[in-house]
């Protein structure tokens, strides 16, 4: 037992073990979690969790903010400062699993975690986004026991850098720990996709990846062996690493990552984005139109090239070599300016576009504007934390190892642990009688990343990916009928 | 307005509603009575349009207050209008109208009867006057929402809608969750009545009937003496069962989790009992030569109060021949009603309280007018929001109550008939006074008349505003 945690420890190993025992009885718990402020990120992670079926309760100062909460989502909430005992105490912090912190504070956010971890002995999560205290983060996690701690900014830069890494992908998930990666890709006018049937495709291009969803227009489907590609479609594929980049390179879309950064604004995400893209090798232009700010990069990226002037003035941005940029990243603090300066890149070179967009009401309107990819900063915040409460869930839970929600929700990609015996095992798939809109998208066998075809099997301890429109799976033998 | 998801959820309240009719059938069967098979043709109804409806998925989700209102209003009316077929088929009650007014008067919980012989029934028409209470004690959406995985954010309005109180707690985060430990909290007080009731040397029959009419606070008996001919201690057992059904089930919630200092601090418990030990004292002191001692009068005094406050209208005598004073305590008491978010029916408790505070503090911002006070309620303080929209409930409530009043008296009876009449189904409590009292009935009234108090008890069952927003011409414009 160690000092710190003193007695505490012992609830929480008794919790884990009733978790295990209603496991056993093939129950899937629903995890209790206190969420403390609901802005704009708060209320994210509110409307995610809420409809994975969590038992939700928030906590913010403002009565105002509690009442649209309450009313728009099943939740329960509670009026009041997140980091008091006694109204943790009155949100059920004994009983709960997992409490979230994202108030505006980063130091509220510690000392809510603190405390819940004191009082209830419950995993903590915090938003912490000052740089001062994000340098010295590990610490500061180990020491007050946080389960994680999220940087918006920072996990804003991760997103954008992995962008940049394979331009040509609207955006990237990824399976089985890194090797099976999930790929969506706008075809464009005149590719060898085009009003080709998917079943002739891999004949086609000989490469072994599959097609497991289509966006067109306003509708997402789950496609079949004859549905016939059209230009403009947005393709989601799976596959290895290794046969994702042999797809795409028969296509002849490049996937070599940009060599060069242009960057507009020059805000903590720029300067967390230049940190990483200089690490890997790529080259960064940073235009930033406060001198004092410009000095401060320039000692902290040593190796940036630092522009002191106004990102919107068009003649400063072509004396730049603007034109010879492979990619553009517009991070000012005003969507319209971001917006504005990603068309107009647009309209003059074929750079990969990255732009930030604080606000999220308007998604689908931006999306329609073709801008690249559009980076949410509380987005990303939410869904990271979101990602991580999965896991955690999985780990106390259901059997499902990682879970994308794309097409807006409208999809789920899941990826499963066969455990044990269960109906599915040792079938071939033709003979699986599965509910409809389901895709086997691949199996990991041992380390083999197999795609699946008709006779495929799968066994006890292999990892399974399935794409699907129904939602709230919760183990692998939740696919078959009745 | 989303017109799909309504006609959706609309067809699972008609499933509910050949569930539900499924026990008097099978009474009826076990009894080899044919009024039975008027249950099986109505189910077989029920059953056929819910399946046709269903055919449909809803098209879209969108569901705010609006469709919350409309759908709530409209799924009582509908269950009124099918719960009143298997009395009008079986050919036992003379109208359709009847048949309706005795329908919604048992879903409401008000427990008013048009017939004058109710012993003449058959016993599964009788079971099924008795069953409505208890499917309309807690509310058939709230029932939907515990056991139907209604997915999307839309629950809440259903719930704000159907429960009884001026605003609605959640027991547990999850509206599925507090719906189900509604509901258990309340099979389990029934089954415990059912029990006791048995020990007591009633029949199941006897007793499952009569507590369906307890837990509601509904209040159809079997008998047309209403409670009069049971023995002390059964009617003892009533009081109990009736007292505690008109408390708030959040408190034996929090009993049951473990938290009595909360549940016996709460303050509109306090004064519920407070308000009906005191006014059961007055009456029986002011009673006290009718009865041979004073225990009798003690007793039978107790009885009439719970019975009233809690809106169930049971009676062990007619005390409409009981002095004035008493008479007047009884006809305030059938006012006020029982606690928010029991199954009774009235203004409730906490309004009263925090109207009552609300003026305190006006008087006391006359004297200071600089003053800033803030109304507390179980060591919380009361939103504004809060106190404006307990003030507009009473606006509306005592205009509905002339209003309907001024209608009823077109029939020519007697002043306290009409607006007693008025004022016990608008508060769901049955019996009134002179014609209307616990030993007289509602079947000289005329249709018109029935209308008019069949709406009360909608509209009082529903706190208002569901039925108010159904019938304004602004909802269903585009």
């Amino acid at each position: 037992m160690c000092i710190r945690c003193g007695a505490k420890r012992e609830p929480i190993i008794q919790k884990n073990i009733e978790h295990l025992q209603i496991q056993r009885k093939g129950m899937v718990i629903d995890m209790h979690i206190i969420i403390v402020g609901c802005g704009n990120v708060g209320s994210t992670i509110v409307e995610k969790l809420s409809k994975e079926g969590h038992n939700i309760t928030v906590i913010d100062t403002k009565s105002e903010a509690i009442k649209n909460i309450t009313i728009n989502y099943d939740v329960m909430g509670y009026v009041g400062n997140g980091a008091g005992y006694s109204i943790q105490k009155e949100a059920g912090i004994e009983e709960a699993d997992l409490m979230i912190a994202v108030t505006d504070s980063d130091e509220l956010n510690l000392l809510c975690c603190l405390i819940a971890k004191k009082a209830g002995g419950c995993h903590t999560i915090a938003r912490v986004r000052n740089p001062v205290y994000s340098r010295e983060i590990s610490f500061i996690k180990e020491e007050l026991g946080l389960s994680m701690v999220i940087n918006p900014e920072d996990a804003a830069a991760m997103e954008i850098a992995r962008i940049l890494k394979f331009p040509s992908a609207i955006k990237i998930d990824t399976f089985a720990k890194g090797r099976v990666e999930l790929v969506k890709y706008r075809i464009e006018e005149g590719s060898v996709l085009c009003d080709q049937a998917l079943k002739n495709i891999s004949s086609k291009l000989k490469c072994d990846v599959l097609v497991c969803t289509v966006e067109r227009g306003e509708d997402v489907y789950i496609p079949d062996g004859n549905f016939i590609l059209r230009a403009k479609d947005e393709i989601s594929v799976v596959g290895t690493v290794k046969n994702g980049m042999l797809f795409f390179k028969k296509l002849g879309v490049p996937r070599a990552r940009a060599k060069n950064a242009f960057i507009v604004g020059g805000g903590e995400t720029a300067y967390y984005l230049a940190k990483q893209l200089i690490s890997i090798g790529i080259s960064v232009k940073i235009v930033e139109k406060d001198r004092v700010r410009c000095e401060e990069l320039s000692e902290l990226l040593p190796q940036a090239t630092l522009i002191y002037g106004d990102g919107t003035d068009k003649d400063l941005l072509m004396e730049e070599g603007l034109p010879q940029a492979e990619s553009f990243v517009a991070l000012t603090n005003f969507d319209e300016e971001n917006i504005m300066l990603s068309l107009y890149v647009k309209s003059i070179s074929k750079a990969k576009l990255i732009t930030k967009v604080h606000r999220i009401s308007y998604d689908e309107l931006i999306g329609g504007m073709e801008l690249g990819s559009i980076i949410y900063p509380k987005y990303i915040t939410a869904e990271s934390i979101v990602k991580h409460v999965r896991a955690l869930h999985n780990s106390i839970g259901s059997n499902i190892e990682t879970l994308y929600r794309m097409n807006n929700d409208r999809v789920e990609a899941l990826e499963f642990i066969v455990k044990e015996d269960s109906p599915v095992v040792g079938i071939p798939l033709l003979e699986l009688n599965l509910k409809p809109n389901i895709l086997i998208c691949c199996i990991n066998h041992k380390g083999n990343i197999i795609t699946p075809g008709g006779q495929s099997k799968i066994s006890v301890g292999d990892t399974v990916v399935i794409v699907t429109t129904t939602t709230g799976l919760h183990d692998i033998k939740d696919i078959l009928k009745g | 307005m989303n017109y799909s998801v309504i006609r959706y959820i609309l067809c699972r309240v008609l499933e509910f509603a050949a569930l539900f009719m499924a026990l008097p059938f099978i009474v009826g069967l076990i009894y080899r009575e044919s009024s039975a098979f008027c249950f099986l043709y109505v189910i077989a109804g029920c059953l056929a349009v819910s399946l046709a409806g269903r055919r449909f998925k809803p098209k879209s989700n969108v569901f705010y207050a609006k469709e919350g209102f409309v759908t709530v209003s409209l799924s009582w009316i509908i269950l009124s209008l099918i719960g009143a077929l298997p009395f009008y088929l079986s050919g036992e009650f003379p109208t359709y109208t009847d048949a309706l007014f005795e329908t919604i008067s048992g879903l409401t919980t008000t427990g008013a009867t048009i017939l004058t012989d109710v012993e003449g029934l058959s016993r599964c028409i009788q079971f099924w006057r008795c069953f409505t209470h208890w499917i309309g004690g807690m509310g058939v959406l709230v029932l939907i929402l515990a056991v139907l995985p209604l997915s999307g954010s839309y629950n809440m309005h259903l719930m704000k809608a159907e429960s009884p109180g001026p605003s609605v707690g959640k027991l547990v985060p999850k509206i599925k969750n507090t719906a189900m430990i509604l509901y258990g909290i309340y099979l389990m007080i029934t089954v415990v009545e059912i029990i006791s009731l048995m020990f007591a040397g009633l029949n199941l029959y006897e007793a499952s009937t009569l507590s369906f009419s307890t837990t509601g606070t509904g209040g159809f008996g079997l008998l047309n003496s209403s409670i009069g001919s049971y023995s002390t201690t059964v009617q003892t057992i009533f009081i109990i069962f009736m007292l505690l059904c008109g408390i708030n089930f959040q408190i034996f919630y929090l009993l049951l989790i473990r938290k009595p200092r909360e549940a016996f601090g709460s303050e509109e418990l306090r004064y519920y009992l407070g308000i009906v030990f005191v006014a059961a004292l007055l009456i029986s002191i002011n009673v006290r030569g009718f009865f041979e001692d004073g225990f009798q009068a003690f007793h039978h005094s107790l009885f009439q109060v719970v019975s009233v406050m809690t809106t169930t209208g049971f009676a062990t005598l007619d005390y409409n021949v009981w002095p004035e004073f008493s008479r007047a305590i009884i006809f305030l008491l059938t006012l006020l009603g029982a606690c928010a978010g029991s199954t009774g029916g009235g203004f409730k408790v906490s309004r009263l309280i925090v109207l009552l505070r609300s003026i305190k503090n006006e008087i006391f911002s006359v004297i200071h007018p600089r003053s800033i006070k803030k109304i507390h309620m179980d060591g919380r303080i009361v939103e504004d929001g809060v106190i404006k929209s307990i003030q507009v409930y009473t606006m509306i409530y005592v205009m509905i109550l002339l209003g309907s009043f001024v209608l009823v008296s077109l029939n020519e009876f007697d002043f306290v008939t009409n607006i007693t009449a008025v004022a016990t189904t608008f508060n769901n409590v049955g019996p009134g006074f002179n014609m209307v009292g616990p030993a007289g009935n509602y079947s000289a009234f005329s249709g018109f008349s029935k209308l008019v108090l069949m709406f009360d008890m909608l509209a009082g069952r529903l706190e208002l505003m569901p039925m108010l927003v159904l019938f304004s011409p602004r909802t269903w414009r585009r």
